[in-house]
């Protein structure tokens, strides 16, 4: 194969004048032609700088090329180095021969355009005539897998989802058939399930044309689907490079151990936890239970706002958990999951059914169910400092600030791993983590018998989110909580769930113990969940492409769903029967 | 807030907004304690319309009265009536487009509408209208100009407590059941003194124009007391005859609202996170 891309000795700085700051240093790596380079590392390791250096999107975020050559065979045969060239040269390159494709595909497009003109630009900035650049454009798009395409030319991004618009965004890039593709996280905003679909588009266009891919990551589970090769950066240094099966099975650096060893492994079910409170023989009653819990959101259209129905986001809803078990209730964007958590908290209002959270008997605490966020910079004031922010759950109870609440506050931090002098400091002085570490330690101010884990580590950093799953475990041992744990990520919930419920479409399709339903899969859709979780284990697996529409959740006004069915496989494990037309 | 300061001072523009507002600070807190050089309603008959000289900095007007005195009575009164009419519509303007923000629904509906009527109306007439209602006085003035500016402050806080409603740490703020005063001055009001602070120091620029305009058409301070509006109102039929009755009380008004405009885009430049981004 010949080569298509050399980097040696990169330096990067961000900074003006003399005060410069290096974050990347030293970096050197080769691409062939139709090979795929995975670039791994964790937020802040230089691995995006890294990719915009080789298009010299870099100069406009403030950064410069300090050292080093970047060579890239453009497709006329001439050899360029791009760390040097003019930026009208670049114009040229960028585009036509080096394609890119970013992380967030819903602000990568322009919203007042239809998805037809903006590809269509591409290659009328190729020149092609319109007639032609219409044609060409149909084809991009027959050539992502959309179906329908020439109805979807005129659809706004807006009217898209956004596996639909990460594969209008790959059009784009391939548009100008370029022969190197960056991506920068292409799938880290979407589903597992539409997260395959995008892997397995990628590669295939890959082995159709022959396009060398950078691929960026902080997933390694993903990179032994996709890659050849495998650069692990850390801190703005390359630690580790070389094959793809080499690194991940002989990892020689201690980061590389350490990413492979944080990455939750996920191995259907055979690494559940075993201290499920269920199954030992004086189980207690239920902290939880839920019953028919149903959330219809109205909705309406037109100008008038014409009620043409209700979206059933959650539909007839039950389950119990008991004290120190968690229950994970996983699904896709949409299924409901989010809303069924929010229900419970009393953030929504349910439109039918009945929960009953009970305290332990040891605190009898007014607000026996607490919640933590998703998002660890979003749900923290910035304006309030750590003490404030510790005491809204105490003043919200009616309490007043005493001295034993500010020893509680002292020890709950210092209990969830933050520094003792955190109590005067604002959220912006704390990282992903430590934020999300201070939302847990809100959470138990109220000795809670309840957490609601929304999403809870799926911000953070692989490493990171390892280290709060092992406190998440520990203080549940410690102070027997429940946890109802909503994700979307197979391989967290398998290290912290007992029981595990399938939410699709509003409705539990399958609820049982952890490892019967990760080992043991009955529902269409728990099985497609399951298969569509990367792993290191699953080695250039061919994802199987699939253009199935996602099932609306729009019923007409009235609409009573069937009473579901339920199969019993297991003693703990129900499946939802499905009705022979969809199955 | 040391900090801050120095970044205030490090600002070219914050620099001379902040070095004019607190002079003129000064020479109002000096005129309302009555330090000015002589006192501003007595007549020295021999000198009337006398230029500037040694005895009189700034001329006498046609009565003879020293117009230096005058000059600092007059922004001492314009301060007052910009600084309560700015506090009584931020106070107000807060109050609606926050409730409005949060209780939405019909409260919303009708309390943007009825800004959105006052809106339409130019800022003078409006006053005008009020004036005309409740006949002219300072105390009117500072009401009139309250009414003009408060669906100003009521849109500009409505706005970013609607987007900081629906934040994930007002959703958690909810699960602890904190009572909605809590959430409203903890979690609102603070992330809003930011976008206030501006508006607070751009309204203060309008508002001493307006109460210049109101004064100057004869509505809004009442003679014999001073007001720079009244001073430009009354130098006009001398123009040609003696200028400095005109010049002075006109660079005092155009200096000022320089000021206070220097000063508002300096905080609009420090206070919002994107404009930080961009100079970082």
């Amino acid at each position: 194969m010949t080569q298509l891309l050399s980097v040696q000795n990169l330096s990067v700085g961000f900074g003006r004048g003399d005060n410069i700051k290096p974050i990347i240093r030293d970096v050197s790596f080769t691409l062939d032609a139709g090979e795929t380079l995975a670039i791994v590392g964790e937020s802040g390791s230089g691995k995006s700088v890294t990719a915009l250096s080789i298009n010299r999107l870099i100069d406009y975020g403030g950064g410069r090329i300090l050292d080093g050559r970047i060579d890239f065979a453009a497709s006329n045969g001439r050899a360029l180095d791009l760390a040097t060239l003019q930026e009208n040269q670049l114009e040229r390159i960028r585009g036509s021969e080096i394609g890119m494709i970013f992380q967030e595909p819903m602000t990568s497009l322009n919203p007042v355009v239809t998805i037809g003109r903006q590809i269509e630009e591409v290659f009328r900035l190729q020149g092609k005539s319109g007639s032609e650049a219409r044609t060409e454009t149909l084809q991009a798009l027959d050539r992502v897998r959309i179906a329908d395409a020439a109805r979807r030319l005129s659809y706004y991004p807006h009217q898209l989802s956004g596996g639909m618009l990460q594969r209008v965004m790959i059009a784009m890039a391939l548009a100008a058939s370029p022969r190197l593709l960056i991506a920068d996280e292409p799938t880290t905003a979407l589903d597992v399930s539409v997260q395959a679909q995008i892997m397995a588009l990628l590669s295939e266009l890959q082995r159709e044309t022959g396009t060398g891919l950078i691929f960026i990551t902080h997933d390694l589970g993903l990179v032994a689907g996709i890659a050849d090769r495998v650069m692990v950066m850390q801190a703005g240094q390359v630690v580790e490079q070389g094959a793809a099966d080499h690194i991940l099975d002989h990892a020689q650096h201690p980061y590389t151990q350490h990413l492979l060893k944080a990455v939750p492994h996920f191995t259907n079910g055979n690494h559940v936890r075993e201290d499920a409170p269920r199954l030992a023989p004086s189980a207690a009653k239920a902290c939880l239970s839920v019953e028919g819990l149903t959330v219809r959101f109205p909705a309406t259209a037109g100008l008038l706002r014409r009620s043409i129905g209700a979206i059933h986001a959650v539909e007839s809803v039950d389950f119990d958990i008991l004290p120190g078990e968690t229950l994970a209730i996983v699904g896709e964007s949409g299924s409901g999951k989010s809303t069924t958590a929010r229900a419970l908290l009393g953030l929504v209002n349910p439109t039918r059914g009945t929960f009953r959270a009970d305290a332990q008997q040891a605190t009898q605490s007014q607000k026996p169910m607490q919640m933590v966020f998703q998002n660890p910079y979003a749900s923290l004031n910035p304006r309030l400092d750590v003490q404030s922010l510790l005491s809204e759950p105490v003043l919200a109870a009616g309490q007043r600030l005493t001295r034993d609440i500010q020893a509680r506050m002292t020890s709950l931090l210092e209990r969830v791993g933050l520094p003792s002098d955190s109590l005067t400091r604002y959220p912006h002085e704390f990282s992903g983590g430590q934020r999300q570490r201070l939302c847990i330690a809100r959470a138990l101010m109220l000795d809670p018998s309840i957490l609601v884990l929304d999403e809870a580590v799926s911000a953070l950093d692989v490493s990171v989110q390892a280290r709060v799953l092992d406190l998440l475990i520990d203080l549940q041992k410690e102070r027997n909580l429940a946890y109802l744990f909503v994700s979307h990520d197979m391989a967290v919930v398998e290290r912290i769930a007992h029981r595990i419920a399938v939410l699709y479409g509003g409705q539990i399709v399958e609820i049982g113990e952890a490892r019967s339903v990760l080992s043991n899969p009955q529902h269409a859709y728990t099985r497609k969940l399951i298969a569509a979780v990367p792993t290191i284990e699953r080695r250039r697996e061919r994802f199987e492409l699939n253009t199935d529409a996602v099932p609306t959740l729009l019923r007409p006004a009235g609409y009573e769903p069937p009473p579901a069915e339920w199969s019993t496989l297991a003693q703990d494990h129900l499946v939802r029967i499905q009705p022979a037309a969809n199955a | 807030m040391r900090s801050f300061l120095k970044r205030l001072l490090g600002h070219s523009s914050g620099r001379i907004g902040a070095f004019i507002v607190c002079l003129y600070l000064a020479i109002a807190l000096a005129a309302w304690v009555g330090i000015t050089p002589y006192d501003p309603l007595k007549q020295f008959r021999i000198d009337r319309l006398q230029g500037p000289s040694a005895a009189h900095w700034m001329g006498t007007d046609m009565f003879g009265r020293d117009v230096m005195s005058r000059l600092m009575i007059g922004i001492g009164q314009s301060f007052l009536v910009a600084f309560s009419s700015v506090g009584i519509a931020a106070l107000v303007g807060t109050l609606l487009g926050l409730t409005a923000a949060w209780f939405g629904r019909l409260w919303d509906g009708v309390v943007m509408r009825l800004m959105d009527v006052l809106l339409a109306f130019p800022a003078i007439l409006l006053a005008l209208l009020f004036i005309t209602v409740v006949g002219p006085g300072t105390f009117t003035s500072i009401l009139a100009i309250a009414f003009v500016y408060t669906p100003i402050f009521t849109r500009v806080v409505r706005g970013p407590a609607l987007s900081i409603r629906a934040r994930d740490f007002v959703d958690a703020a909810r699960t602890f059941g904190s009572s909605t005063s809590y959430i409203l001055t903890r979690h609102l009001m603070l992330n809003l003194v930011a976008p206030l602070t501006v508006q607070v120091t751009l309204a203060l620029a309008w508002s001493l124009l307006t109460e210049s305009g109101l004064s100057f058409l004869g509505l809004g301070t009442q003679p014999p007391n001073s007001s720079l509006g009244l001073m430009l109102a009354d130098s006009i039929n001398l123009m040609e005859m003696a200028p400095w009755l005109l010049i002075f009380p006109g660079l005092t008004v155009m200096l000022g609202i320089l000021g206070f405009n220097l000063l508002g885009d300096a905080l609009r430049d420090l206070l919002d996170p994107r404009m930080r981004r961009a100079a970082a």
